[in-house]
């Protein structure tokens, strides 16, 4: 019963994490909370007794692709436009 | 010359790969009711083999395991191929802030553990959770702590290649050896010994060895080669 508890308050975090990451127009902060998700999706997968399937999702999901992800975005921009950045600038200024 | 031996090599390759997937014999009908009790029997009683997923993954479906080591290693390739021209003239690594002691510390302390943990990993991919995959990806992230706290530490790109290929041709060779002397690539050719043992499961624990140095050796360039593009 405590599991089953458990589960579904780590895929509610999942999907409140995706949400985030989709809402949130600073995409640092979007690749940290995709990478959150993948942490809960592994727990979730020890869980349901998947423990190979649970150290590649926290090896892969959590480290690496977080990692290239924000690679990247310091070689592109880190907005998703200009006007979010002004806005962010504006609203820290004030 | 060059050309000749590899379209030579390529060639018989691909002859006994043919021949191989000719003989697999698809649409017909091996097992009547499923293949998970067969499997399940099978890793316990012939392989001796306590991890059920890496008997299934390694042996009964060890071609399937080379395709996807094929895939990562085209895929290492191609992004190599595409950030080659860049990596001429790279010195150091372009860094926001600068690591801190403690940091640099730290990763110097861990770095070790985190390589002996993927080590221990894929060397027990038959007995425990985890195997040549998850072992090499945790070595990478070793790796990849290395690479982001250091400004000039380096992996020698030479070696890496060296490591990749050798367990390549490792993986790819014992498949053959078991073509030639069981009939079926990738059959089991050594002793299986005892249950729970560290030596059992036969070419289990070799070929997941050579996976785990595969995949560690491919993640570890693409972190490198992706780490030194400078815009």
């Amino acid at each position: 019963m405590i599991y089953v508890i458990l589960t579904l308050v780590l895929l509610l975090l999942m999907v409140a994490s995706a949400i985030y990451a989709i809402w949130q127009k600073d995409l640092l902060y979007a690749v940290i909370a995709s990478g959150i998700l993948s942490l809960f999706l592994s727990i979730v997968f020890v869980i349901l007794q998947a423990p190979d399937v649970a150290l590649t999702e926290a090896a892969i999901g959590v480290a690496l692709t977080t990692i290239i992800f924000i690679i990247a975005i310091r070689n592109t921009v880190r907005y998703e436009d200009e006007h979010d950045k002004k806005k962010k600038v504006k609203t820290t200024t004030k | 010359m060059k050309i000749a031996i590899i379209l030579i090599s390529l060639g018989i390759l691909g002859f006994y790969l043919m021949d191989i997937f000719f003989g697999i014999g698809f649409g017909v009908q091996h097992f009547s009711n499923g293949v998970k009790d067969l499997y399940l029997s099978n890793s316990k009683d012939i392989l001796k083999v306590s991890n059920v997923v890496t008997s299934i993954v390694v042996n009964f479906r060890g071609f399937d395991t080379l395709g996807e080591v094929t895939v990562l290693f085209l895929a290492s390739t191609a992004l190599g191929g595409i950030l080659y021209k860049k990596r001429h003239h790279v010195g150091e690594r372009s860094v926001l802030f600068p690591a801190s002691r403690i940091v640099m510390s730290g990763a110097k302390l861990l770095f070790p553990s985190i390589v002996l943990l993927g080590a221990y990993v894929f060397i027990h991919g038959h007995l425990s959770p985890g195997g040549g995959f998850q072992g090499g990806t945790i070595i990478a992230t070793g790796f990849l702590l290395m690479l982001l706290t250091y400004r000039n530490y380096s992996v020698s790109h030479n070696r890496l290649v060296y490591f990749e290929s050798l367990a390549g041709i490792l993986f790819i060779s014992i498949g053959l050896v078991g073509y030639f002397s069981k009939g079926s690539f990738l059959e089991n050719v050594l002793p299986v010994g005892n249950m729970n043992d560290l030596f059992s499961g036969g070419v289990i624990g070799i070929i997941y060895i050579a996976v785990g140095f595969k995949v560690a050796a491919e993640l570890t360039g693409i972190i490198y080669t992706v780490l030194h593009e400078k815009d």
